[in-house]
């Protein structure tokens, strides 16, 4: 077809096109922005199988099963496997149009036995996408029926989690297939009247594995022998050796299954763990603590003295040292930091943590934008910035997207974002740095290795986010202001 | 330990009466005493209008669609109390022909838990269920920890009983999995021949026990144009008198079984026996009448 023949429906000239761009940095946009409702644009989560599949990874020998839809799994698959730069390995049942007319218990019980014969999984956790949500598929029913008929021997440990992508989020996801994983396994497993006198540590949807690194690093600095829930610090993060492991690590499932005769547990996300810790609180005596996580100076000490408390030891000197440290780069940076103005988006736990981090730097929070949350989660969130006049005058925006960020932003800017890659639109559009933290982060490598929690994340935020702060300040200064000593 | 709370899921053919044999029957166990809470898991939420003397409860998915979101309503929105102390919910559900009414149903229940509406000083929950059970969502009340004993209302017709049957092939399917059983048949009479004998005959059959059977009185329509149950209308009269007697062998039952459902053949001879259907001549299907 030649050119000529192609109208065009309407000519954008160059002039309309800039009118538009100044147009969506508008305020009278923004309003327009701010009412839409029926629409989510780039949103700051992903879906509560995603979340269900990061927990399976984290025990040992686990295949993820997708129930449901082929298209779902692979989505949580790459998502996982653009952050980590590793596999995720996982199968679907792959219902199609018949299933879902009758149901998907023959998709899930030739799926269960051809995902045995072939992965050799010590276990399978099962979780649905949407479609058999739709329907109403019932899980333990078609479970137990496959016990029954012999498609899967009696006692192969299948736990499953209701998971429909069309509520909440990735973190409740976590939750609820954590939470099955745990009951599953201790099952009878309960011992009145003594304790393993090992900790129970609950990271929550964290992807960062430098972060289970450190958790263990500092409770073996105690000296306490602890299980971390859902460890996915190997399965996303082994040793390239040449040959291919389906399984590189997790919580060994022997392990798993003493949760309940722990000394204690500690949640590090409240909201992601909400349902695990319910029952937990309610099947042991054991004390179940959830505290902030430990991002920051403040929660990381409120994390340290509370395994002292409950184990009756002393903070070990290392770690004692290691506070020292990180306080010592707080104060070497603290003057780049100072009453910047940043906007924060991503999971509400994380967003708690590092809203505690960037007022101890006496930095303003400006934004905070939680996709998915109930609006329960602005309570606690302003306890956090009422503890600091540096979190006076905080935004707190909960439900939106980050499109709507985009328009907060350009309205009322801040100095630096904090988040995931999904915000990089923002950044590039409006010329402010982004500090990539939280999931996913995929346009850069290795971040997920180094940790956040604890006084090394301290000094990992540290730098990380004043390196910014100074690389803009030189990328955009004047000459005569462009020193060499910063 | 806590008590463990009944959950009791009522079944049937639509048009049957469920709804009004459900809210009697609660009123009964109100009148004794009983903390009840109803559930009622059908799209037309006529499940609760007896006890709260209302036109409509507002339900579960009304206030979803109002707010767009399950996740900012608050319990309670939804939960009403009527007669007896008896706590009302209504899932609710979209327009007939479109979305599916079925979620409608899980999204209800799964809201309720979440809210903690099942509390520990509840005797009893019981399930109004939609009257044919169409997909996965409407059985969801009978999911493992939910409703442990079904009841199917019934009466003397051919079709009832057939949806008795079909319904009781569907609990077979959980019950095989699960722990829900079989309670037994109410016949909710229609003045048929001989219905109860045909009831208990059905009911053996199915291997469980006609519980009660329910005679048709127009008391019932009466106390319902108060939208009262007749329990609370008129409580001396020989139909309340029914209905406490079923909410009585309800409260004593532990016959619970695993229905052993009829095949067709079956089902068919044992109508024949009652001279509900007449033996079919062969010869004469699909003959025109000039022919």
């Amino acid at each position: 077809m030649s050119e000529a023949a192609v109208k065009k429906v309407t000519e954008t000239t160059p002039e309309e096109v800039a009118r538009i761009k100044d147009w969506i940095n508008s305020e009278e946009y923004k309003e327009k922005n701010l009412a839409r409702q029926h629409l989510v644009v780039n949103p700051a989560h992903a879906c509560q199988p995603l979340g269900a599949q990061l927990v399976a990874h984290g025990f040992e020998g686990t295949l993820p099963f997708v129930h449901g839809s082929q298209g779902c799994a692979s989505y949580y698959r790459s998502s996982l496997n653009r952050h980590f730069r590793e596999p995720a390995p996982a199968v679907s049942d792959a219902m199609t149009e018949d299933g879902a007319v009758f149901g998907g218990q023959n998709n899930l019980h030739e799926g269960l036995e051809n995902a045995l014969a072939l992965y050799h999984p010590k276990m399978m956790a099962v979780f649905t996408s949407c479609m058999p949500e739709v329907i109403g598929d019932d899980l333990n029913a078609f479970i137990q029926n496959a016990r029954n008929e012999g498609i899967v021997p009696k006692d192969f440990p299948i736990p499953y989690a209701n998971t429909p992508s069309f509520n909440g989020s990735h973190v409740q996801g976590y939750d609820a297939m954590l939470k099955a994983i745990l009951q599953y396994l201790s099952e009878g497993k309960k011992v009145e009247g003594q304790d393993s006198g090992r900790l129970n540590l609950i990271p929550g949807f964290d992807t960062c594995t430098g972060n289970y690194r450190e958790y263990a690093r500092m409770l073996k600095a105690f000296g306490i022998p602890c299980t971390v829930l859902a460890d996915i610090s190997e399965s996303f993060d082994s040793p390239l050796d040449g040959t291919y492991h389906p399984y590189p690590g997790g919580t060994p499932l022997a392990e798993a299954a003493e949760v309940l005769n722990a000394k204690a547990t500690i949640s590090l996300q409240a909201l992601a763990t909400k349902e695990t810790v319910k029952w937990l609180s309610a099947s042991t005596e054991a004390p179940v603590e959830v505290l902030k996580m430990p991002i920051g100076v403040n929660n990381t000490d409120a994390l340290l003295m509370k395994v002292s408390e409950l184990f009756g030891k002393e903070v070990p000197a290392e770690l004692k040292a290691e506070r020292g440290r990180a306080v010592d780069s707080m104060t070497d940076a603290h003057q780049y930091m100072h009453n910047k103005k940043f906007a924060i988006y991503g999971d509400p736990d994380w967003l708690i943590g590092m809203t505690s981090f960037l007022l101890e730097m006496g930095a303003r929070p400006h934004h905070i934008l939680c996709s998915r949350v109930h609006k329960k989660f602005s309570k606690e969130i302003q306890k956090v910035l009422d503890s600091s006049p540096y979190g006076a005058d905080c935004n707190i925006w909960l439900n939106k997207d980050l499109w709507h960020l985009r328009s907060l932003v350009a309205t009322d800017p801040v100095d630096a974002l904090i988040g995931n890659t999904h915000g990089k639109t923002i950044a590039r559009d409006l010329d402010i740095p982004l500090i990539r933290v939280g999931y996913p982060i995929m346009d850069r490598v290795n971040i997920h290795r180094y940790p956040i929690v604890g006084y090394q994340g301290t000094i990992n935020l540290v730098t990380w986010i004043v390196n910014s702060l100074l690389d803009q300040v030189d990328a955009t200064c004047e000459d005569r202001n462009f020193e060499m000593m910063r | 330990m806590a008590k463990k709370i009944r959950q009791l899921a009522i079944y049937g053919k639509g048009g049957i009466g469920k709804s009004t044999t459900t809210q009697n029957t609660v009123a009964g166990l109100a009148a004794m005493g009983k903390k009840v809470m109803i559930v009622g898991c059908d799209p037309k939420a006529d499940s609760t209008r007896l006890i709260l003397h209302s036109k409509a409860q507002e339900t579960v998915m009304d206030k979803v669609r109002e707010l767009g979101t399950v996740e900012d309503l608050e319990l309670e929105d939804v939960m009403k109390e009527g007669y007896g102390g008896v706590r009302c919910v209504e899932s609710g559900g979209p327009e007939p022909g479109v979305g599916c009414a079925g979620r409608g149903v899980i999204t209800a229940i799964n809201f309720l838990e979440e809210e903690g509406a099942y509390t520990p000083d509840l005797d009893y929950v019981f399930y109004d269920v939609l009257g044919d059970v169409v997909c996965g969502g409407f059985a969801m009340p009978i999911r493992e920890n939910k409703a442990q004993e079904i009841y199917i209302v019934v009466s003397g017709e051919m079709m009832a009983m057939y949806a008795a049957n079909n319904i009781c092939k569907g609990i077979v399917k959980y019950a095989s999995s699960g722990s829900v059983r079989l309670g037994g048949l109410i016949c909710n009479s229609r003045n048929t021949d001989k219905e109860k004998e045909l009831i208990e005959a059905l009911a053996a059959r199915l291997g469980t026990q006609m519980i009660h059977y329910v005679p048709r009185h127009n008391q019932v329509q009466r106390a319902e144009l108060r939208r009262m149950t007749v329990i609370e209308y008129s409580p001396e009269h020989e139909q309340a008198q029914e209905y406490r007697e079923l909410a009585r062998k309800i409260d004593e039952n532990k016959m619970l079984v695993i229905p052993t459902p009829l095949e067709m053949d079956d089902l068919e001879d044992l109508l024949l026996e009652f001279g509900i259907i007449e033996e079919e001549d062969e010869s004469i299907v699909g003959k025109a009448e000039s022919a």
